[in-house]
């Protein structure tokens, strides 16, 4: 583990306020986004944030779990996953 | 963004629809520093060794599963063969050697402990007897004990003395775990050629050229495999072989990056990462249906050993590839009651025990998970077990036998273990007799490494 940056992504059916809810959860959490991209891949909803955490005082698990929870009341999956593993696996 | 949103997508779909997993982070101990004549103290020392240094796998593992959200499905531990380190216990059997095992892996909350064995290709000691003669109590009485012994060698040739022996305790272990449909008999696997750092049970234990304590990896992902292949449009063989080489590669880089990690945040030694695509229960997570999606109408069909013998070598070269740490058994498991795929194919009369053995010769492992009748002649079990030795022995590879004479069932029956280890319909052996060869005892001596015919 290198960074503590996340990759954040965003899967369900597309409706209002999904970006604002999931964003809310970040700011209390104090994680900052650096970059977003946001698609509809084969009729879903898809977005993807890389966002970085805060080096000290962190706590993934809660994060996690507030994100998940946050993304069940919109309907959609949220996962946070360590960016290493999407460098690992497809660049060398 | 370095990573393009395609990629991400890729990941993530490989874990969430097609079952993409670390099978198995496992921790191997040296108990070699544990001996003592008196088994008591013996036992005092292993379970103290195990629970110290495993104490904080677990919640390691588990950590990073969630930081990098890749599924980690069992914890395990594999320690130095049993039967070396307590061969100057003065106890008549090493039944209390298991049962500290079990309460040891309970304690540290992992899912299996492996290294209840014996190193046997060449001949036996006291001590390997006693504990082969152990085995069948053993497995009965303890959960999570793994037992493993190592009848054959290219270098040694095989023991078929001990080979006749096995057949006897393979029976007796069903037997004494009947109410469970013989369920002790998948904790234990008769070997050649045993890999000394193998992550897998029931298979696993610590070898003897290896360090103090070490981390070794499984990663699993037949299901990524599958769908990758059904992918492509009206490919040849060799872009199969493509695709797969590429997707194992993507694999065996997580599942080292996973491996690091842990070992990083132990303390402890990376061993190796064994890429083996293990088949579950679960639907589409099959080896079966991977040779299925390069045209075979079912596994088992003819064409089946050149399908499997394409997947195991573009597996192994994908995984080379990918990491210099690649070990263990690494290629593809053809378990027939873990794989749904398998199931069916033997339900449907296209796989038979002949065609499994066949398979076995282009594959990582060997005649796995299968169920037999319970009336079973030893000498047939043993007879199958010769078999499969002499593949593994003649081949330079590791072979292993793990098979079930389910107590009072037929074949046409099927029997239903559950979890990991799924259900599997009974297969017919031969009616004809190989005891006068069993009973013959002896050595195959080792053979000869030129004239490759």
């Amino acid at each position: 583990m290198t960074s503590s940056r996340f990759i954040i992504t965003v899967i369900g059916s597309d409706r209002v306020g999904i970006v604002a809810s999931i964003t809310t959860v970040m700011a209390s959490f104090n994680v900052n986004i650096v970059d977003i991209s946001q698609t509809i891949m084969q009729d879903i909803f898809t977005m993807i944030m890389l966002a970085e955490a805060p080096m000290q005082n962190f706590d993934l698990a809660a994060f996690q779990e507030a994100m998940d929870k946050g993304g069940k009341k919109m309907g959609v999956e949220v996962k946070v996953q360590h960016e290493d593993v999407f460098h690992f696996m497809h660049r060398i | 963004m370095h990573i393009n949103p395609y990629e991400i997508m890729e990941t993530i779909r490989m874990v969430r629809m097609e079952h993409l997993d670390i099978r198995t982070v496992t921790l191997g101990i040296s108990l070699r520093d544990c001996s003592h004549h008196n088994i008591e103290t013996f036992n005092e020392n292993i379970y103290e060794k195990i629970t110290a240094h495993a104490k904080r796998l677990v919640s390691t593992t588990n950590e990073i599963q969630s930081l990098y959200g890749i599924p980690i499905i069992n914890k395990r531990i594999s320690v130095t063969p049993i039967a070396l380190v307590a061969e100057s216990c003065k106890a008549p059997d090493f039944v209390s050697i298991a049962k500290t095992m079990d309460e040891a892996a309970k304690d540290t909350n992992v899912d299996f402990i492996g290294g209840f064995s014996a190193l046997v290709h060449k001949g036996t000691t006291p001590g390997d007897l006693k504990l082969i003669n152990s085995i069948p109590e053993s497995l009965a009485s303890t959960e999570k004990v793994c037992s493993s012994v190592n009848v054959a060698t290219t270098r040694a040739g095989i023991n078929m003395d001990a080979i006749s022996l096995m057949g006897n305790i393979i029976k007796k272990t069903a037997e004494l775990t009947a109410d469970k449909d013989g369920i002790g008999c998948a904790k234990l696997v008769i070997f050649a050629n045993a890999p000394e750092d193998n992550p897998f049970m029931a298979g696993a234990f610590h070898g003897v050229g290896e360090p103090e304590c070490v981390i070794n990896v499984g990663v699993s992902g037949p299901g990524v495999v599958n769908a990758a292949i059904r992918e492509l449009e009206n490919p040849n063989l060799t872009e199969i072989s493509e695709t797969i080489k590429k997707t194992t590669f993507k694999i065996t880089r997580m599942g080292e990056m996973i491996g690091k990690e842990v070992s990083r945040r132990l303390g402890i030694e990376f061993g190796i990462l064994d890429l083996s695509l293990a088949p579950t229960p679960t639907i589409g997570d099959s080896v079966a249906t991977i040779l299925e999606a390069m045209g075979l109408e079912r596994c088992g069909t003819h064409g089946t050993t050149a399908a499997l013998a394409l997947l195991n070598d573009a597996v192994k070269k994908g995984g080379a590839m990918a990491s210099s740490s690649v070990g263990g058994l690494s290629g593809a498991f053809i378990p027939v009651s873990e794989d749904a795929g398998m199931i069916e194919a033997v339900e449907a009369g296209a796989l038979s025990l002949e065609k499994l053995e066949a398979m076995t010769s282009v594959c990582s492992v060997g005649l796995d998970m299968i169920a037999v009748p319970g009336d079973t002649p030893t000498s047939t079990l043993s007879a199958i077990i010769a078999d499969e030795m002499a593949i593994g022995v003649i081949n330079r590879k590791t072979t292993a036998v793990r098979i079930i004479p389910v107590p009072g069932k037929r074949v046409g029956d099927s029997v239903e273990f559950g979890g990991l280890l799924g259900c599997a319909p009974i297969m017919p052996v031969s009616n004809f007799s190989s005891e006068v060869f069993v009973k013959r005892g002896g050595r195959i001596p080792a053979p000869i490494q030129s004239l490759t015919n």
